[in-house]
């Protein structure tokens, strides 16, 4: 078993530089990949004085926490589930506890509590700097849909041609 | 009701997304234009889940500051966001209801979607905090 979770480890971090910065929104919002194991996965929202919600409090949006919690989440499941497959958000639950503090970085952290045949279930956190005072905290379910599968094979084929996938995406 | 949402399009993340609004009486439509930007996996090709959720808060403070006149941005307590079906790289166009509007929370649910409004690839219920104007 322990040859297993070092193969998946390799695995993901063959795929660290794909899971993050190959995702074109969450490099637009500047989000940045810490971590990612079999069971977790750990990302930054570096703060931005482009992405504050309320421009009195200076505060960050909500939408910020809540993308970098589903890309967070979204690995989580994708490294829960083997890493093979491409996942697709299910649903999404978040509860907002305090405002994150102005001028700081939000880090989320999500963890995979279960991942089993289609289905993985994840639970997250994200702190400004302490983890045991969280902004926010998200429970999401994922599945591997027949779409996903599909641009998991295309992702692993561009993957291993050395292209990249942003390169596929279609300009506005 | 363009006046009421000011507060909000002067939100340098609603900005940076790019959300405008179309009101028509007491319809109003929230729209997310499509840009690279906002592409999630670019293999599907599919625009970020966690942008078509920010989208739909956006929308969710929209509705509550056209209905009521508030002091301060609502600001989210909760929400849950179910999707339906992966975006295409195309405009996104959203609606709240404010199932309830108390003094201090607000339950909204807002939906959002593409083609046709019938088929929705997104959902999103929550509670968020208000600040009517007359308590201020």
């Amino acid at each position: 078993m322990a040859g297993m979770a070092d193969d998946l480890q390799s695995l993901l971090d063959s795929l660290a530089p794909l899971l993050v910065d190959g995702s074109p929104h969450a490099v637009a919002m500047g989000f940045q990949l810490e971590s990612v194991t079999p069971g977790e996965a750990v990302m930054r929202a570096p703060y931005r004085d482009d992405l504050i919600g309320d421009p009195e409090t200076r505060v960050l949006h909500g939408g910020v926490v809540t993308a970098l919690l589903d890309h967070a989440c979204g690995l989580a499941a994708f490294a829960g589930l083997g890493g093979k497959d491409a996942t697709a958000t299910l649903d999404l639950r978040l509860d907002y506890m305090r405002p994150a503090e102005p001028g700081r970085d939000v880090v989320a952290e999500a963890r995979c509590i279960r991942a089993s045949g289609l289905f993985a279930f994840v639970n997250a956190i994200a702190h400004d700097g302490d983890p045991s005072d969280p902004v926010a905290t998200a429970a999401a379910a994922f599945m591997v849909s027949r779409v996903s599968q599909e641009a998991a094979k295309r992702a692993r084929k561009a993957f291993s041609e050395g292209t990249s996938p942003i390169s596929q995406v279609p300009n506005a | 009701m363009t006046d009421a949402l000011k507060p909000l399009l002067s939100s340098p993340y609603v900005k940076t997304m790019g959300v405008r609004f179309d009101d028509h009486g007491d319809e109003l439509t929230a729209i997310l234009p499509y840009t690279g930007d906002l592409v999630g996996n670019p293999l599907i090709p599919a625009l970020h889940g966690g942008a078509i959720g920010a989208f739909m808060e956006i929308t969710a403070s929209a509705a509550l500051l056209a209905g009521t006149p508030l002091a301060a941005l609502p600001k989210p307590i909760d929400v849950s966001v179910d999707y339906l079906r992966p975006a295409r790289p195309q405009d996104v166009y959203a609606r709240g209801i404010i199932t309830r509007q108390g003094a201090r929370v607000a339950n909204v649910r807002v939906e959002a979607w593409q083609d046709r409004r019938g088929a929705p690839v997104a959902a999103l219920h929550g509670h968020f905090l208000i600040k009517p104007e007359s308590e201020s």
